[in-house]
């Protein structure tokens, strides 16, 4: 079972597919879990604390917004875990914790800079392209190990 | 540790949320379940959930999707009744998504049968052949 963190890293589709098909998917709900579910909570309503920013500086410099490195302390350690990637582009919608261009573009960045085996896809849009789409997915995932 | 998890049908599946909230009320889980118009929230035990959730599944492989949640159901820093009403960030994606679920509970359905090749899509006429067309005439 290999861990495999899906962009955007909110899909419904993506992280259902590597699930289904036997593997880890690294998606930010449960890093969102994680800090929103502990017992105490040092920074309420989120428990975003000041130290989240700052474990952001590790994929971002210190005069970069401090919503990317907000959202990079969440993203940022998925990546560092991650053994494959699947990165479908040009996704059309995304709001809430992925809804930073620019976080965006360095997540995209740090996948493809960690070498990991990276499957690059586009949303379907008819029936060929969905076949084509979970066909493509179910080769990547069977070809790890 | 306590986890949650949307289930959701695809439009085309025959499986309604009510049908999977009632498959929950009246299994020998304990669970908190939430229906909702898309599907259901369940939460619960991660080892609980995880075995409810290969259940569900089995009542529509291809046409109920799982997906992981951050913030338990109903928690007042997400819920819409405490927030002022309004869609939570989380749902756009869910929405957007949702509309490709026929789609891909239909190829995931037709996994193993023999599809049809898929149609190449169509190139512009490359420049190079525009120019001999222009000679020719």
């Amino acid at each position: 079972m290999a861990k495999v963190i899906v962009y955007p890293p909110t899909s419904m589709i993506l992280s259902d597919l590597v699930e289904r098909m036997g593997h880890k998917a690294l998606v930010v709900p449960e890093a969102v879990r994680k800090l929103v579910t502990q017992n105490e909570i040092d920074s309420p309503p989120l428990n975003v604390t000041p130290e989240e920013p700052k474990k952001g500086l590790r994929y971002a410099a210190v005069d970069v917004p401090s919503g990317v490195r907000g959202r990079m302390a969440l993203i940022g350690p998925l990546i560092e875990e991650a053994e494959a990637a699947i990165i479908v582009g040009d996704p059309g919608c995304l709001t809430g914790c992925a809804g930073c261009s620019r976080t965006n573009e360095l997540v995209r960045l740090l996948i493809r800079t960690k070498g990991v085996p990276i499957l690059d896809l586009a949303y379907p849009t008819d029936d060929a392209e969905a076949r084509d789409f979970v066909q493509k997915i179910r080769t990547f995932l069977e070809g790890l190990k | 540790m306590l986890v949650t998890k949307y289930v959701i049908t695809s439009t085309e599946s025959n499986i309604l949320p009510s049908d999977i909230a009632m498959k929950i009320y009246g299994s020998k889980y304990d669970v908190r379940v939430k229906e909702t118009c898309f599907g259901v929230i369940v939460n619960g035990e991660e080892e609980v959930i995880n075995s409810l959730v290969k259940e569900i599944r089995d009542l529509d492989p291809a046409g109920i999707f799982i997906k992981d949640r951050g913030f338990p159901p109903g928690d007042p820093r997400r819920c819409r009744g405490r927030r002022g009403g309004g869609a939570r960030p989380g749902f756009y994606m869910i929405e957007s998504e949702s509309k490709m679920l026929p789609m891909i509970s239909r190829a995931l359905a037709s996994e193993g049968k023999e599809a049809g090749a898929i149609p190449e899509k169509k190139k512009p006429l490359p420049i190079k052949r525009l120019e001999e067309i222009v000679k020719e005439g």
